[in-house]
């Protein structure tokens, strides 16, 4: 592996890797001292041109934990926004011998033509509507945690799926775990072709949820109403809303994510993000331990090298 | 070299493939000045050996960007005619997408000038339908008309106002001129960059549905039927559109589309295989294998009577942003006997004369220009074929400016090795010559 761009390429022996590594990394986050001196004398450099608290600081705290050096770039204040093309600020910041670079675009696609132009390891944190493959393992891992494996689960990923890139990577982790797969919104956020790959594509959500093992609801962006694509949140939340009624068509044991931030009473009610069905404050965990195994993995002489 | 009045070539043994009089047989072709000679007692015509070439008369192609004035940095009329020469084309027709738009008389008339001047390729403007392509108000058509401009079209935009299309279409039975349409509905194609489809979904790159281009082709066919106007749809790329042609055809309606070379030759999965380079952006996107099917059998049916590259040069710069924030367009002049020859040819899915009909009688007919095909007094314009010749793609070495072509690499098969202009040679063995 040199980089990380998106899970629908990694093998299954890959994530199976990394989600092990993580798990290494989830221990490591135990200890009453965190930092070990794995990634001493690397540099890091955040390169986020979209707005992000979670997954920057994320991203932020695994390299210090591993001892690396990090800078953040934003896109306010760069020298892009003096024009400079977004290929040079990264060229001349890998010029600045730093041994990886973390990306995050508003465009699908960036990290990819990134990892065309630099020699270092370029890990995706987001690219527009097409992977965030740390958050895809972060919730595998979550859901491992909680149901010892993926293998059998039925996962339903409820929301905007068309526009997300966390439903994208999750689809693609979670299918190569040997989950079955449905995925439930208003129809024109829905990737209708998806049922090309075995996921199951439903408008309905009762259908998407009786018997579900999890539950992953995606924040609903607020632009998709003035978009055209949808009616009020409020009917929004009254069809696909994960609530306690809702909830109760899923298995028992049933266990809800949520990539974050939410938007209460919109696609999640409050009651359930705080209920003992919610795994989301430990996916927040998890996201610190995945990042610290994909930096050790790409940048710290990992095994498969 | 003696001066051009007395200059004269022979053609020998060339198989002849002129569209315009049906003809497809091994002839001598001679060129007296600027015209086509008849077989004649002069003894000084400069022979050159055709065997195994093929020879064909007028290709023009009716759906050029040559971005002058105002995107000189992409191409302008020098470097695009000399890409159109080294293409093989002796006509083409350039879209008024320009800054300032083209849609006035003197605009149109300058560019025809400019042409004459260079003498590389004969240049039939197409003048905006609305004024500053706004889609407002109607451009003055009629005086555009007479300052020689061929055809209509506020291409890169679709007119979306039905009634100012229904208005433009009702104008053109006045002026015997084709309004071309961009269908494209726009509300529909908002954030698009690629096809919607499997492949979209996958990368998560904004969607373009094929119904985008269909409705618009419905609603101009219904207007046309209003109206009686003059129709032709630019580069369609959609099932639904084929069915409006056919729709068109049963009711006799003045409509006709053309097709691009890359619609008829790739599909999305290039998009794919080209990882998010945007060397792949086009508008109308890569369509499916099944779509580029129906396409290329609509050209066989002669449902599509033309095919044009749409040529869109970038500067390097635009086309290596963001697949998002690149701008669309291929650069498709010098690509465009290989692809088609690749498409159709190679295959023998239709015949040589069927083909070229498409690139010759088929858009002279849709614009309303008169060229006889090869007979004595014709101005001599034509192109040399070989249709052997393999070779392989290289933007780096096209005469355009716009280097960007999702050919890049492809082993193609046929190429045009000479062009004349008026008697003169403007390009051979891949060597413009102006």
């Amino acid at each position: 592996m040199q980089d990380l761009l998106d899970l629908e390429s990694l093998s299954k022996q890959d994530i199976i890797g990394l989600l092990d590594l993580s798990q290494n990394m989830v221990e490591i986050l135990d200890r009453p001292i965190k930092k070990v001196p794995t990634l001493r004398g690397k540099a890091i450099v955040n390169l986020f041109f979209e707005p992000s608290t979670r997954t920057r600081n994320s991203f932020e705290l695994a390299a210090k934990y591993l001892s690396a050096d990090v800078i953040n770039v934003q896109k306010s204040g760069s020298s892009v926004e003096k024009g400079e093309t977004l290929w040079d600020t990264a060229r001349n910041l890998a010029e600045m011998a730093v041994d990886g670079v973390v990306v995050r675009h508003q465009v699908s696609g960036v990290p990819q033509q990134l990892a065309d132009i630099l020699d270092v390891p370029v890990i995706n944190a987001g690219d527009g509507s097409h992977e965030h493959p740390t958050q895809g393992l972060l919730d595998a891992l979550t859901i491992t945690q909680a149901k010892g494996s993926l293998a059998g689960l039925k996962v339903a990923i409820i929301g905007d799926v068309l526009h997300s890139r966390v439903a994208r990577s999750d689809i693609w982790v979670f299918l190569a775990l040997g989950a079955d797969v449905v995925v439930s919104g208003p129809p024109a956020l829905l990737p209708q072709k998806y049922e090309e790959f075995g996921v199951e594509v439903t408008a309905d959500l009762h259908r998407a949820l009786t018997d579900a093992d999890v539950i992953q609801v995606l924040r609903l962006q607020r632009e998709r109403q003035s978009s055209k694509e949808l009616p009020s949140l409020w009917e929004y939340h009254l069809r696909w809303g994960i609530t306690s009624h809702s909830l109760s068509w899923a298995h028992p044991d049933a266990i809800v994510l949520h990539p974050g931030p939410q938007n209460r009473g919109v696609e999640i009610d409050s009651e359930i993000i705080e209920s003992s069905r919610s795994r989301i404050l430990p996916q927040v965990r998890n996201g610190v331990a995945v990042r610290m195994a994909v930096l050790f993995r790409l940048l710290g002489g990992g095994h498969d090298e | 070299m003696s001066s051009k009045d007395e200059t004269g070539w022979l053609i020998k043994d060339v198989r002849v493939i002129d569209p315009f009089r049906n003809v497809d047989s091994i002839e001598d072709v001679c060129v007296d000045g600027d015209k086509i000679g008849s077989a004649s007692e002069r003894k000084d015509y400069v022979p050159v050996d055709g065997q195994g070439l093929w020879l064909v008369p007028r290709l023009i192609d009716m759906h050029v960007h040559f971005r002058e004035p105002g995107f000189e940095n992409k191409e302008d009329l020098q470097s695009g005619s000399r890409a159109a020469a080294a293409g093989g084309f002796t006509a083409v027709c350039t879209m008024p997408n320009t800054h300032p738009v083209i849609d006035i008389p003197s605009l149109i008339q300058w560019q025809q000038d400019q042409a004459k001047n260079m003498g590389l390729v004969h240049i039939f403007p197409i003048g905006a339908i609305s004024k500053g392509q706004q889609g407002q108000e109607l451009a003055d058509l009629y005086q555009m008309t007479r300052a020689g401009a061929v055809g209509f079209s506020d291409d890169g935009h679709a007119v979306m106002d039905a009634r100012l299309m229904r208005a433009a279409l009702s104008y053109s039975t006045t002026l015997g001129r084709p309004i071309i349409q961009h269908a494209e509905d726009h509300e529909l194609t908002a954030g698009g960059v690629m096809h919607e489809g499997s492949i979209s979904q996958q990368m998560g790159l904004g969607g373009i549905p094929e119904e985008a281009e269909s409705v618009m082709v419905w609603r101009d066919v219904e207007l046309a039927g209003l109206t009686g106007g003059i129709l032709h749809v630019a580069h369609v790329s959609a099932p639904g559109s084929l069915e409006a042609l056919e729709y068109a055809k049963r009711r006799n309606l003045r409509v006709t589309a053309e097709v691009s070379p890359h619609h008829l030759l790739l599909t999305d999965a290039a998009i794919r295989e080209w990882n998010f380079n945007p060397v792949t952006k086009v508008n109308p996107p890569l369509r499916t294998e099944g779509t580029r099917q129906l396409l290329i059998q609509a050209v066989r049916q002669g449902l599509i009577p033309v095919i044009a590259s749409d040529h869109a040069p970038h500067h390097q710069d635009e086309k290596e942003l963001p697949y998002d924030e690149a701008p669309f367009g291929i650069s498709g002049l010098e690509t465009f006997i290989g692809a088609i020859f690749s498409v159709f040819m190679v295959d023998g899915l239709i015949s040589p004369l069927d083909l070229f009909r498409r690139v010759t009688v088929g858009p002279h007919k849709v614009l309303g220009i008169h060229y006889p095909g090869l007979t004595p007094g014709a101005p001599a314009d034509f192109t040399l074929i070989d249709p052997q010749m393999r070779w392989v793609v290289d933007g780096k070495k096209f005469y355009s400016r716009g280097k960007n072509t999702p050919l890049q690499g492809t082993r193609l098969q046929g190429r045009s090795v000479a062009t004349m202009v008026n008697g003169e040679w403007t390009m051979r063995d891949q060597e413009v010559l102006k």
